[in-house]
């Protein structure tokens, strides 16, 4: 099955590497993905998304037109892509950041106050993976050691503690209810 | 009440899109206020760079012609030959100008073509994401300088300006910076001092003007104008570079 | 690994340690990784150039001194390098040329396009020349065709210019290297300029006055040519077997017409790909052949029409041919281009 997400909100949020980490997840248990970012001119002022493909089968193309899901961080990301979500997909919103909600009737919406989440962590940058843990817990794309093996890859890095404190803010969001 | 300020008529009533703290919004302010100020609007024919301003017919309320990277004195000069009474400048940054337009900038200025360049130096390519640019200082941070520009990889940042008022066609040349009120407002000045040059038929005119980068400086607003007054200054000092009208420092 | 860091790593694992580049969207973080890990190797070399056209002009002098070396760009760049490019040709010099398309024409915008088919197969600047030109259609084959262009530049002293766009430049997918590409497989470079130590001073020119001799230069290289157009050729082919309708496409487009394809066939159309890795030489031959048993052809670009052009020089009259193209940096769905191919073969009622 071939299943698209696109990740947005804006340039501090983190929401390309939250796109980057589930595809590096992805592909650790072993799926075709893509991951595919905006780039160039578009980024200035301030908006980034990002787009990820994961298939059981080889990806035709990496840009998603109708994703089934859509996560996003703020209001300008809410107002531009509730209208591409696939009919039946499932919008994630940042309610810490958004006051506003989808006018759709026919896709399915879950809130996360992820901000407040994260800044309980005392870092409000792991929004991003706090974020991630959620979207992952509900729609159980790829494995929890997927994901633990691409933080631990991708902040190597940056030491020791910034990849607990980004598997922590991962499991904050995993565990929201 | 009184209006004491007020939206130029030669700029449009749209927000702009550059970062936050971005010498570019500035400057297209100053730019439109000169435009009005001395009764252009209808004979000034602007040229865009590419660039993070290649966007600025958005902005300005005036004729304006794009022209490729690093080509706009050249597109200029095409444009004055045909039209010698209207009032035409370019507007570029540092890699257009400097880099990869410096055959055309250098020739244009020695031709003494009757034309103004605004040129817009803030060490670095903006627009492509902040790589290195001829003005990039030594040891500055780049995504093509890794580690800082260094001299022996990199090469020395260029002085283009100076460069050109060794040219006997270049009639007016200042360097200013919008950093502060007190640069902004002589930077205004020059822009005028520049466009009466043209009109009076001297020659090639231009002003560089250090502008803030914060985004891809990687610094706030702040930081940026304070950054621009202590080290980047330094290298590129402010002032009157060439004045045929005053004969200072003649080259 | 995103797709320009994919070019710029296999481009180093081929042996090239000379990089001469200048910004432009969106290749930038080839010339970006390549500073970055040149700057780590003893022997690496890399150099921010001034423009494009000083850039090709560096790779000339690289090339001339034995290196393998590299440049890389978008439309509006490489249009500035074709000059350097003819000169490349003329002076019979190996090197690799990437070129991230977008869309034009001018300055257009940042969008992945296939708009400038013409100019590199049809060699974008003055003279008789032909450029090997390579067109990746995933990241994955960006890390073996770039690897393979080091070779193929070696192997016919000729240029060769990798045709992706800026959407495989951006996007990342899982990439495995290939095995190291072994340089001294390719034959010795006894005709670099090193300094005339014990020999006769030699020059490497393209100047040539007499008509004679320029003539005979340009059959010296429709020679070469037309052994690369022997043995060069690459395509691949996808549920051809039982087809009844071929879609042919490039790159980017190709991926997204097999996605097509395979949804067609969900529907029980007898539909196939036909996909052309090498532009030049274009596989035109195996195509004249196909022609002879299938009756439709329906060619695919993110462009306006320009290798549908070969396509119909290749099937000299035969079969149908249908084109759908999306230019100016619109990347449409497989589900777009499928709703076209099947309304195609279900007029034609096949
Ligand atoms: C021939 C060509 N090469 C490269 C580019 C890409 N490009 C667009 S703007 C730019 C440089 C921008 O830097 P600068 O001139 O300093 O302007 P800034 O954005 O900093 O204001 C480059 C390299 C292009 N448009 N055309
Ligand atoms: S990148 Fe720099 S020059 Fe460009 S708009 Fe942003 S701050 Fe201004
Ligand atoms: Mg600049």
């Amino acid at each position: 099955m071939l299943i698209k997400t696109i990740f947005s909100g804006f340039g501090g949020q983190g929401v390309l590497s939250m796109g980057y980490i589930f595809a590096y997840a992805a592909m650790v248990d072993g799926k075709n993905t893509t991951y595919l970012p905006s780039y160039g001119a578009e980024v200035r002022g301030g908006t980034a998304n990002c787009t990820v493909a994961i298939s059981d089968e080889e990806i035709a193309s990496p840009v998603a037109s109708s994703p089934e899901f859509v996560v996003v961080m703020n209001n300008p990301s809410l107002f531009r892509f509730q209208n591409v979500v696939h009919s039946g997909g499932i919008m994630f919103l940042n309610s810490s950041m958004i006051e506003a909600r989808p006018i759709r009737g026919d896709i399915e919406l879950f809130e996360i106050p992820a901000n407040d989440i994260a800044k309980g962590l005392g870092n409000e940058k792991v929004v991003n993976m706090v974020m991630l843990g959620f979207f992952i817990k509900k729609t159980g794309l790829v494995s929890r050691d997927g994901v633990e093996k691409a933080l631990g890859d991708a902040f190597s890095l940056k030491g020791k503690a910034i990849v607990t404190l980004n598997k922590k803010a991962f499991m904050e969001g995993h565990t929201f209810d | 009440m009184k209006k004491v300020f007020s939206r130029p008529r030669s700029l449009k009533k749209v927000p702009f899109h550059y970062c936050p703290g971005c010498g570019h919004s500035i400057v297209h302010r100053l730019l439109a206020e000169v435009i009005d100020e001395m009764g252009l609007r209808e004979i000034v024919i602007g040229v865009p760079p590419a660039g993070c301003a290649v966007l600025a017919y958005f902005y300005l309320d005036i004729d304006m012609g794009e022209s490729p990277h690093g080509r706009g004195t050249a597109l200029a000069t095409g444009l004055k030959r045909v039209l010698p009474d209207r009032l035409v400048f370019t507007y570029q940054g540092d890699g257009d100008i400097a880099a990869i337009g410096t055959a055309e900038s250098i020739h244009t200025a020695n031709r003494g073509e009757n034309i103004t360049a605004l040129f817009i130096n803030n060490a670095c390519y903006g627009m492509t994401g902040g790589q290195m640019a001829p003005t990039t200082l030594l040891g500055q941070h780049t995504t093509t300088s890794p580690g800082g520009r260094e001299r022996l990889r990199d090469g020395y940042p260029i002085r283009l300006s100076e460069m050109l008022a060794l040219t006997d066609g270049s009639a007016y040349i200042e360097r200013t910076a919008v950093n502060s009120p007190g640069n902004i407002r002589k930077t205004k000045k020059a822009i005028a001092k520049a466009f009466k040059v043209q009109l009076d038929k001297l020659g090639f005119s231009l002003v560089e003007i250090l502008s803030p980068c914060p985004i891809n400086w990687r610094m706030s607003s702040y930081e940026a104008c304070q950054w621009i007054e202590k080290e980047i200054v330094k290298y590129y000092p402010l002032g009157v570079i060439k004045d045929v009208t005053k004969r200072v420092k003649e080259c | 690994m995103r797709g320009n860091h994919i070019v710029a790593e296999a481009a180093i694992r081929a042996g090239c340690r000379f990089y001469f580049g200048y910004p432009i969207t969106p290749q930038n973080e080839i010339p970006e990784y390549m500073a970055e890990a040149l700057s780590k190797l003893k022997d690496g070399v890399f150099v921010q150039a001034e423009s494009e056209l000083a850039a090709i002009n560096m790779v000339i002098g690289g090339s001339m001194a034995g290196a393998r070396v590299m440049t890389s760009s978008s439309s509006p760049g490489i249009s500035l390098k074709q000059e350097g490019i003819s000169y490349l040709s003329a002076l019979e010099l190996p090197a690799v040329i990437v070129n991230m398309c977008r869309g034009g024409p001018g300055l257009g915008n940042i969008a992945p396009a296939q708009s400038d088919y013409f100019q590199a197969t049809r060699g974008g600047g003055h003279g008789d020349y032909r450029t090997i030109v390579l067109a990746p259609s995933s990241c994955q084959e960006l890390a073996k065709l770039t690897m393979e262009a080091f070779d193929l530049a070696d192997i016919y002293r000729t240029p060769v210019i990798i045709f992706a766009d800026g959407m495989l430049g951006q996007m990342m997918e899982p990439v495995e290297f290939p095995e190291n590409t072994n340089p001294k497989s390719s034959p010795p470079k006894d005709w670099t300029l090193t300094g005339a130590k014990g020999r006769p001073g030699r020059a490497i020119r393209s100047l040539i006055l007499d008509p004679v001799l320029e003539e005979e230069h340009n059959w010296k290289l429709m020679r070469k040519y037309e052994r690369i157009q022997k043995k060069e050729v690459r395509y691949e082919t996808f549920l051809l077997e039982d087809a009844k309708m071929v879609v042919v496409a490039f790159g980017t487009a190709a991926r997204i017409a097999r996605g097509a394809v395979k949804r067609v066939r969900e529907q029980g159309l007898k539909v196939g790909l036909f996909r052309p890795v090498t532009l030049w030489p274009f596989p035109g031959t195996v195509l004249g052949e196909l022609g002879k048993k299938v009756k439709l052809f329906f060619v695919f670009e993110m462009n306006m029409g320009q290798m549908v052009e070969d396509v119909r020089i290749a099937l000299g009259g035969d079969g149908d041919i249908h084109f759908y193209g999306r230019p100016g940096g619109i990347v449409p769905t497989p589900l777009e281009v499928s709703r076209i191919i099947s309304s195609q073969y279900l007029q034609k009622r096949l």
